[in-house]
């Protein structure tokens, strides 16, 4: 947007880091409106500028700070304060009233605070701000994963990526390397930040932190439902387009991409947040995922406990650091801040590089955002019935109409999320065979059953262009993907759709034992070649041709 | 006031149905009830009796990380698909239900689902079939409805499959392919078609099934018609024409085998059906014969009242059941009992975040204590999950935690049985069959003689 030649590499597909896998809260800056105030100024500033600029991934759903009888009773009018401020719009309501909201609040909840909480889809974010880059000459390379920094006469030059095999790579093969030359190089990568600057001989100590969040089938609140107390595990409930989401743990971890998820934090979801919402003890909860927070403290901080880490973030040039001009990181901070984030390191490059331009991310509609009044005239139009095309249409924003203009049936091909070919294939047209990301972009395999009525449909709509090999692999690692998340809710419904799910992939469809996946020859000759044409009594040999005996007789 | 008979059976799915019928052969008098319709709609109406043995012995892993996909070329080769299924019985893990009952209790289960069910192939030989899968795959299986022998995968003939646009369960050309790929010993293309108007807006299975069978006029052309006119001139989009040509299983209800005659009439190939996940037609037909089997054999059945309650002596005997009719609790007496209620997908099992239940008796369900310990990470490994059951002795009563008979006069069958991993072994349908013929004359037995164990 400011005139700068820019090339973006992502190892994995987009979101595969932090960004993919967070609880999809839009904060309002009340979680740290008493312990953290600058970080909370900048989270409500931003709110606002995304429901503006991303309003197709944003859901309004305002949020509550509920307080329970052995909650602090300073602590919530130090957050109310706080909120005041930060200048966070903030109200007090009773217990009734809160109540009166959302139904499901456990009985002695005392009071809420209202905050202007919303829920935001990563992916659906995400995607927008990479189409808007292409759209204004950027080159987004995925699955090009950073090997090494270019270093030259004491100066970063640019980075060494290996093309592994996915979308967006077209033409290179995978497992070759490119060096790509820049005057500056920016490392936004999150937990895996000191990795690269590591590759660059800097120290960047991210202190990666995990965090469980676990997926439930329904929305048992419609508002964001935090607990009013300092600090602690399992004291947020996100409403998610068709799901919740609870969270979260809060623990230091080494390695951002190898770590234990342990069965205590997802009973620790439950348990305690059913303080909150008493129905989520019974409710059918659908998977439990972990993301790893990319926080980050200038050496010398020495914060014991994580949760402490500040939640800001920060500028690292590395030539005014380190004396290694040529690269500066960013780190720390939160996805409310992305925006924000990125601002700031498109001005301290544009510094660099002369480039006066001002930056417009923060009046620019993000593309499929404006003209959101479209998309009712566009159920209309695609005789779609609701709600699935209400659903496709907050999905796909101003692209509606582009999307869905297709010729031929358009059969819902994931009816827990009412996701159509149209969009799944549209999703495939933007990435190819790599249906994890078409899941992202679309939440096909994302509701009740986990993908086990959807994903071999999904896999269906490779055809004709992509092989059926390609298709069987694509169906195998999106299949196996969902029985990940699914390990950490096997009880109850979800056990019983597990096995549901068990019985259509392994028994009706043998896709376990499927010989196209193993060496071994069939022997075809060796099966029924089908009943003799010329009816003749059967030899039933449901009989004992053996001639043993049965000896339950 | 009590309601009585020699044997009762709780549960009116595969196993429940045999296990009535097996014992109304015996003279028995017998009831069966059933809370909620049968799983068999979500089931491809295949009997599978035995296909594979699948490797055992994964890890159930503690602590799953981040790290760890389970992924899914470290995984053992399985053995089969296997030609026959009883030659391969012993070889099975101790405790597999088959092991109890052994290969004869198959054998006999068959030969009670051939005389119930007369529209059904394979009786003919001991052999396993392979049919094409809508996965694209071929499994082996034991007994096939009529309308899919067409397309055994033993068979040279060249194939078409058929897809419809507006049905988004398979790609036709993607199964084509996929078929090449396990190395069918005939040709075989896909193509797919959109189905003519007053179809294609709002196709379900169902829907194009109710179509055939009734030969409705779609346009003013009768659908048999209509769908052969389509289909027609891609007969030669196989090498040498098609001889055959497989279409979702939606090609009719009562009538199905008419529907696939006429169009194979007028293709002058053969038309056959692909078994299909759920809504699945086949599933639901023969779900329908069964019911009329019991009928034939007077059994007495109702559905839509659960079981809320047992009554037991002081040996654990149960000597009637709590049905719950309209808020009032009605005792089911009977002096055999079969349990055949289901499995985790029937709801005969049950489970929270503490254990794993057999909700309706209470029967032991032997399984780890930790939960995580009921999975391993590849999908399809050896899923701990998948065995769980109730254990039994050899006549199928159920075992205590100290492996002790719980209920002498309960036997269990199907799906609530422990021990098998039905999906991946290819043994739902025969599991059934076999510990539903065993239970049902065991609990006629002990109705006949009074004499419990």
């Amino acid at each position: 947007m400011r005139g700068v030649d820019v090339t973006l590499v992502e190892k994995g597909n987009l979101t595969h880091g932090t960004t993919g896998r967070m609880h999809g809260l839009l904060h309002s800056g009340g979680r740290y409106a008493v312990a953290d105030q600058a970080s909370a100024k900048e989270c409500v500033e931003e709110n606002f500028i995304l429901r503006d600029i991303a309003s197709h991934c944003v859901e309004e759903t305002g949020g509550l700070f509920v307080k329970r009888p052995e909650d602090d009773e300073s602590y919530f009018q130090a957050k109310l304060q706080g909120c005041l401020d930060c200048d966070i719009p903030a109200e007090v309501l009773t217990g009734r009233e809160a109540r009166a909201r959302e139904p499901y609040l456990a009985d002695d909840i005392e009071k809420a605070i209202t905050v202007p909480d919303g829920a935001v889809d990563p992916f659906r974010l995400c995607v927008a701000n990479a189409a808007g880059a292409l759209d204004h000459g950027a080159t987004v390379m995925t699955h090009a994963e950073v090997t090494d920094i270019l270093v030259e006469a004491g100066e970063v030059v640019g980075a060494e990526v290996r093309h592994g095999d996915g979308p967006r790579t077209s033409g290179r093969q995978p497992g070759s390397t490119d060096r790509i030359v820049a005057d500056h190089v920016v490392n936004a990568t999150g937990a895996w930040a000191g990795r690269v600057g590591a590759m660059a001989g800097v120290d960047v100590e991210v202190r990666p932190s995990k965090g469980v969040m676990t997926v439930m089938n329904t929305r048992q609140v419609d508002t964001v439902v935090n607990r009013c107390r300092p600090k602690g595990d399992a004291d947020i409930v996100v409403p998610h387009e068709t799901a919740c989401i609870l969270g979260t743990t809060d623990e230091e971890v080494d390695d951002p991409e190898d770590y234990p998820e342990h069965r205590w934090e997802v009973d620790l979801m439950i348990d305690t947040l059913a303080e909150l919402v008493p129905i989520l003890k019974k409710a059918r909860t659908l998977r439990s995922f972990w993301g790893v927070r990319p926080l980050y403290e200038p050496p010398g901080t020495g914060t014991e406990d994580p949760t402490d880490i500040t939640r800001d973030f920060f500028l690292l040039d590395h030539g005014d650091r380190d004396g290694l001009p040529g690269m500066t990181s960013i780190v720390g901070g939160k996805l409310t801040t992305y925006r924000m984030m990125a601002e700031q390191i498109s001005d301290h490059v544009c510094g660099k590089l002369g480039v006066s331009a001002a930056c417009r991310t923060a009046a620019e509609p993000l593309p499929g955002s404006h003209d959101i009044g479209r998309l009712h005239e566009m159920m209309d139009e695609f005789g779609l019935r609701s709600p699935v095309s209400r659903r496709s249409a907050q999905r796909l924003g101003s692209r509606t109409e582009e999307v869905l203009q297709t010729s031929g049936p358009n059969p819902v091909v994931c009816g827990c999320e009412g996701v159509t070919r149209a969009e799944v294939r549209d999703a495939i047209d933007d990435v190819g065979a790599e249906l994890n990301a078409v899941r992202l972009r679309t939440r096909a395999s994302m509701g009740t059953c986990q993908g086990g009525f959807c994903c071999h449909q999904i896999a269906a709509e490779l055809a004709p262009d992509h092989s059926a090999a390609t298709a069987r692999t694509a169906l195998d690692d999106l299949y196996q993907e969902r029985w990940k998340g699914q390990r950490h809710a096997l009880w109850g419904e979800q056990l019983s759709q597990a096995m549901l799910n068990h019985m259509l992939h392994a028994t009706s469809m043998n896709r376990d034992a499927d010989p196209a996946r193993f060496d071994t020859e069939v022997s075809y000759d060796a099966f029924d070649p089908g009943r003799p044409t010329k009816e003749t009594p059967v030899a039933a040999d449901g009989g004992r041709p053996d001639g043993s005996e049965d000896r339950w007789r | 006031m009590a309601i009585t008979s020699d044997v009762l059976v709780i549960g009116g799915g595969l196993a429940g149905v045999t296990a009535a019928v097996s014992a109304a052969r015996e003279g028995a008098d017998v009831r069966l009830i059933s809370h909620k319709h049968s799983t068999m709609q979500q089931a491809s109406g295949l009997i599978d009796a035995l296909g594979y043995l699948p490797p055992t012995g994964d890890d159930a892993e503690l602590t799953p990380t981040a790290g760890r996909t389970g992924a899914m070329d470290q995984r053992a080769t399985p053995e089969g698909p296997l030609p026959e299924p009883f030659a391969a019985v012993d070889r099975l893990p101790e405790g597999h239900p088959y092991r109890l009952v052994g290969a004869e209790a198959l054998r006999s289960g068959l030969a009670l689902f051939d005389e119930m069910v007369d529209s059904y192939h394979g009786a003919h030989t001991d052999r396993n079939a392979l049919v094409p899968t809508f996965g694209g795959s071929v499994k082996p299986t034991a007994r096939y409805p009529a309308s899919v022998a067409g397309g055994l995968a033993s068979d040279g003939a060249p194939m078409l499959v058929v897809g419809f646009r507006s049905l988004a369960a398979f790609d036709a050309r993607q199964v084509a392919g996929q078929l090449r790929e396990t190395g069918v010993p005939f040709s075989v293309a896909g193509r797919e078609l959109t189905l003519p108007a007053g179809l294609a807006d709002d196709m379900t299975p169902t829907r194009v099934a109710h179509a055939l069978d009734r030969d409705e006029r779609l346009d003013g052309t009768p659908a048999r018609a209509a769908l052969a006119a389509l289909i027609e001139p891609h007969l030669d989009a196989v090498k040498g024409g098609a001889a055959r040509v497989g279409l979702p299983a939606c090609l009719g209800d009562e009538r199905v085998e008419a529907v696939c005659e006429e169009l194979s009439d007028r293709l002058g190939a053969r038309v056959f059906e692909i078994p299909m996940g759920p809504p699945s037609l086949p599933g639901l037909r023969l779900s329908d014969r069964l019911y009329e089997s019991l009928d034939e054999a007077g059994v007495r059945y109702e559905t839509g009242n659960p079981v809320v309650g047992v009554e037991t002596d002081a040996d654990g005997r149960v000597d009637a059941v709590l049905v719950d009719r309209k808020g009032t609790e009605i005792p089911y007496g009977a002096d055999g009992i079969v349990l055949a209620t289901g499995g985790l997908v029937g709801k005969g099992l049950d489970s929270d975040r503490e254990g794993v239940r057999e909700p309706v008796l209470g029967c032991h369900v032997p399984h780890p204590a930790e939960r995580y310990e009921w999975y391993v990470d590849d999908v399809f490994g050896d899923q701990p999950y998948a065995r769980f059951g109730v254990a039994t002795d050899e006549r199928l009563r159920p075992l205590d935690a100290a492996g002790g008979v719980q209920f002498p006069n309960v036997h269990v069958a199907g799906a609530t049985l422990g021990g098998a991993d039905v999906a991946r072994e290819k043994s739902a349908s025969g599991v059934s069959l076999a510990t539903g013929v065993v239970a049902g004359r065991q609990a006629a037995k002990v109705a006949a003689t009074g004499v419990v164990g």
